[in-house]
C-alpha cells in the first residue's frame, strides 16, 4: 500500500494514504524507501500500541519507529487539528524546498474510534490553500527517459543522497511559520510548531505529544487554580525536531517533566531523550528534566498523576535532585493484573492436576 | 472478458532489431534472464515502464546510468506489483484530467526474479490479480537467490545443488508450479518463455500487447553462474530445457492451457533425455559424478514424462 502511495506520487499525482500501527510496520521498509524518492505525499497513522502483547489502543511506539525515515511528522490532539494538518502537510511537503512525504499522526481508540465534532474547511478554499500540484521533474511520461530510485554504489553517492533529504526536512522548520500563517488567515485556526499552553510564566512545564496532552491542559488548569504556576508544550511536529524553538520555550524554567508515550526497551522515553538533546549545554537550562512513561498501550492518565509529577518536580528543585525515571502505574493497577495472573495460574493447574489423573 | 489478438512475427526477420535496452550493464556473460529482457523490451518499445523488486536486474540502473529508454522504478523485494498500481493509477489519473495525452501513455511492466516472483513477492502479485490491474509481469526465474550467490528459492528445481543445498544430493523440494498458481488467479494471460526461444517469446509479447489486466510472463532464465556452466552455454542450455520437456512453453488465455511448442519425439517415440539438459550444468555434476545416479536421473525423467503424458498421448 505504501509502495502503491509512493509509486503514484512518483509518477506525477496528488496522493493520500493511511495506515495504522502493525500495518504502518509491515510497511516500514517501504516508508524509509518512498521518503528516499524525494516524490511528496501525504499519509495519516493512526497511532496504537505494537504488539506484543497485541492490543487496541493508543500508543506512540509505531509512529517513533518511523522517527528516522525522512518523512516529516505532524502529531495531533484532536480531530479538528488531524483534518486541519492534512491540509498543512501537503504544503509543507510539496514545497519546493522540501518535496518530501508527510505523516499526520493521530492516536487510536481516543481520535479514531470516538466522535467529536469538525469543522471541515470550504473545499474551495482548501483547494486554494494546497494550490494546484506540481510534480516537479518527478513523473512518468513518454519520450521523457527517467529511471528513478536507482541503486547507487559505495557509500559516497549514498551518504549525499541521504544527507540532502536530512537537510530537506529541516528546510521545513524555516517555511512551517508562514504556511501556519496562511492557514489561520484562511480558515481562522492555528497550529503551531509547539502548542504553549500557559507557558508565560510557567515555572514547571510537561512536554507531550498527541491526545493525551488535552488531559495534560486540563491538569493544569486544576494545577492553577491550586496554586501552581504549571504550564503545558506539546509538540507537534516531531520531524523535523524543532531544537530552537524547545530552547526558547524551556529556557529559565524550573523543571520539565517529559511525558512519553512510548517506550524505547533498554533505555526509556524517546520525547525525553531528544529534549534533553535539544536543552544540553543550555545556560539556563531547567534544573530537573523528569521522564515519565505514561498512556502506554491508552492506559490512562489521571488529574492526580499529574498533580504528584508536579509535586516530584518541585521537591526534586528544592532537594537539588534528579528524578530517576518512572512508569505510571498505580497499585490498583498491580493488583488487577496479579488477580490475572492468579486466575491464569489456578487454569494452569487444573489443566495439568485432569492430565496427571490421566 | 475477450482479448483481440494480431500476431505479425512469424519468422526470425520478422523480429524488432532496434536492441532498445543500453548496453554496458553489470549483469553476468551468458545471463538468459538479460537475453528475455533484451527481446521482450524490443517488442514492446520505450513507451514502458519498468518497476523493479530486489534482484540482479536492479543492478542495470545504478546511479547516474541506466539502460532504459522509457521508464523505471527500484521498489522492494515484495511490492513490486503495488508499485505498478499506483503507476497505473496515476498515469490512469494525469490521463482523465488531461495532464498526459494518450500518445504519452506508457504500459506498465514488472521485471523481478523468482526470490520476489516465487516467494516474498506473491501476496502482492496476487492482489494485483484481485485488482485485475492492467499491467504487465515478467519473472526471469533462475532457479535461485542468484544477485547473492544462488541461495535456493521456491523456484530451484529438485536435486540442484545450490549455496544453500549443498548435500550429495543437493535441493530436495520440487520447482513450485508459479504458472498455476497464477493462472488459478484467472487473469488475462499467463505464459512461460524463454529467450532460446525468441520466437515463441516474441509472438507470446505481442499477443499480450493488444490485451488488457494482468499479463503474466515467467521466463526460464539460465544462469551460468548459479547453475555452473561455460556462458557460451546458455542458448543452448535454454534450448535442451524446452527439447527435453523440463520447461514447457505455453499459455493460459480465456481459461485454456495452450502448449505453444510441443518438444518433438525421436522413431522410437522418446522426447530428448533429461540428462542431455542436466549434464551441461555443475549444478547438477553430482548425478553423473563420481558415480551416476541412475535412480536420481531417472526420478527427475519421470516427473517430466508424467508432466507430458497428461498434455499429449
Amino acid at each position: 500500500m505504501i509502495t502503491a502511495a509512493g509509486s503514484a506520487a512518483a509518477t506525477g499525482v496528488r496522493v493520500f494514504t493511511a495506515t495504522s500501527s502493525q500495518g504502518l510496520l509491515y510497511g516500514m521498509e517501504m516508508v524509509y524507501t518512498v521518503a528516499g524518492w524525494r516524490a511528496p505525499f501525504v499519509m495519516v497513522n493512526v497511532s496504537r500500541g505494537l504488539a506484543s502483547p497485541i492490543t487496541l489502543e493508543s500508543d506512540h511506539n509505531d509512529i517513533l519507529a518511523a522517527r528516522d525515515s525522512g518523512f516529516l511528522q505532524l502529531h495531533c490532539a484532536s480531530c479538528q487539528e488531524i483534518t486541519d494538518s492534512v491540509l498543512m502537510a501537503y504544503r509543507l511537503a510539496e514545497h519546493k524546498h522540501v518535496r518530501l512525504p508527510a505523516i499526520v499522526n493521530q492516536d487510536g481508540f481516543y481520535l479514531s474510534f470516538t466522535r467529536e465534532p469538525v469543522n471541515l474547511p470550504d473545499a474551495e478554499k482548501a483547494a486554494a490553500f494546497v494550490g494546484a500540484f506540481d510534480p516537479e521533474n518527478i513523473q512518468f511520461k513518454s519520450g521523457a527517459p527517467l529511471s528513478q530510485a536507482m541503486a547507487v554504489l559505495g557509500g559516497g553517492p549514498y551518504s549525499y543522497f541521504r544527507y540532502e533529504a536530512h537537510l530537506a526536512l529541516q528546510r521545513v522548520l524555516s517555511v512551517y511559520d508562514e504556511i501556519a500563517d496562511e492557514f489561520a488567515d484562511t480558515f481562522g485556526r492555528r497550529h503551531d510548531i509547539i502548542e504553549s499552553y500557559q507557558m508565560d510564566d510557567a515555572e514547571y512545564v510537561f512536554v507531550m505529544m498527541g491526545s493525551f496532552a488535552s488531559k495534560a491542559r486540563d491538569a493544569v488548569d486544576s494545577l492553577r487554580s491550586a496554586g501552581w504556576k504549571v504550564g503545558l508544550a506539546r509538540i507537534r511536529l516531531l520531524r523535523p525536531f524543532p531544537k530552537e524553538k524547545i530552547r526558547q520555550l524551556l529556557s529559565g524554567r524550573r523543571a520539565v517533566a517529559v511525558i512519553d508515550q512510548n517506550l524505547s526497551m533498554g533505555m526509556g522515553g524517546v520525547l525525553h531523550s531528544e529534549v534533553a538533546t535539544a536543552l544540553f549545554g543550555m545556560n539556563d537550562a531547567p534544573a530537573v528534566l523528569a521522564s515519565y512513561i505514561g498512556g502506554l498501550g491508552g492506559r490512562d492518565i489521571s488529574q492526580q498523576e499529574f498533580f504528584e509529577m508536579v509535586d516530584e518536580l518541585k521537591q526534586a528543585c528544592d532537594k537539588g535532585k534528579m528524578l530517576e525515571p518512572r512508569l505510571l502505574y498505580t497499585q490498583d493497577e498491580l493488583t488487577e493484573i496479579r488477580n490475572l495472573q492468579a486466575i491464569a495460574q489456578v487454569e494452569h493447574l487444573e489443566i495439568n492436576n485432569k492430565r496427571s489423573k490421566k | 472478458m475477450t482479448n483481440e489478438s494480431v500476431v505479425h512475427i512469424h519468422r526470425m526477420k520478422d523480429m524488432p532489431s532496434s536492441h532498445l535496452l543500453g548496453t554496458g550493464t553489470p549483469m553476468c556473460a551468458g545471463c538468459g534472464g538479460l537475453e528475455a529482457l533484451h527481446n521482450m523490451y524490443d517488442i514492446l518499445g520505450d513507451k514502458t515502464v519498468f518497476v523493479n523488486a530486489a534482484g540482479c536486474m536492479t543492478l542495470l540502473s545504478v546511479y547516474p546510468f541506466t539502460p532504459f529508454r522509457g521508464g523505471f522504478l527500484y521498489t522492494a523485494m515484495a511490492s513490486a506489483p503495488a508499485g505498478a498500481q499506483g503507476v497505473r493509477d496515476a498515469m490512469d489519473i494525469r490521463l482523465q484530467k488531461k495532464l498526459l495525452s494518450a500518445d504519452d501513455d506508457m504500459e506498465v511492466v514488472v521485471v523481478t526474479g523468482d526470490g520476489s516472483a516465487y516467494g516474498m513477492g506473491l501476496s502482492a502479485t496476487s492482489g494485483a490479480m484481485d485488482r485485475n490491474l492492467n499491467f504487465i509481469y515478467l519473472c526471469y526465474d533462475n532457479e535461485g537467490y542468484g544477485n547473492t550467490g544462488q541461495q535456493y528459492s521456491a523456484a530451484t528445481p529438485h536435486a540442484a545443488i545450490t549455496s544453500t543445498s549443498k548435500t550429495s544430493h543437493g535441493y530436495p523440494g520440487f520447482k513450485k508450479d508459479l504458472f498455476s498458481i497464477w493462472a488459478a488467479h484467472r487473469p488475462a494471460y499467463v505464459a512461460t518463455i524463454i529467450g532460446a526461444e525468441p520466437l515463441d517469446l516474441a509472438r507470446k509479447i505481442e499477443k499480450l500487447r493488444s490485451m488488457k489486466g494482468p499479463r503474466m510472463l515467467i521466463s526460464l532464465s539460465p544462469c551460468p553462474t548459479g547453475w555452473d556452466y561455460d556462458p557460451k552455454l546458455s542458448v543452448e542450455i535454454g534450448r535442451l530445457a524446452v527439447q527435453t520437456g523440463v520447461w514447457p512453453l505455453k499459455e493460459y488465455i480465456d481459461g485454456k492451457v495452450v502448449h505453444t511448442k510441443i518438444p518433438k519425439k525421436d522413431k522410437t517415440g522418446k522426447r530428448t533425455p533429461v540428462e542431455e539438459y542436466l549434464k551441461l550444468q555443475g549444478r547438477f555434476k553430482h548425478l553423473f559424478q563420481p558415480q551416476r545416479d541412475e535412480a536420481g536421473i531417472a526420478e527427475i525423467q519421470a516427473r517430466v514424462d508424467a508432466y507430458w503424458d497428461k498434455v499429449v498421448s
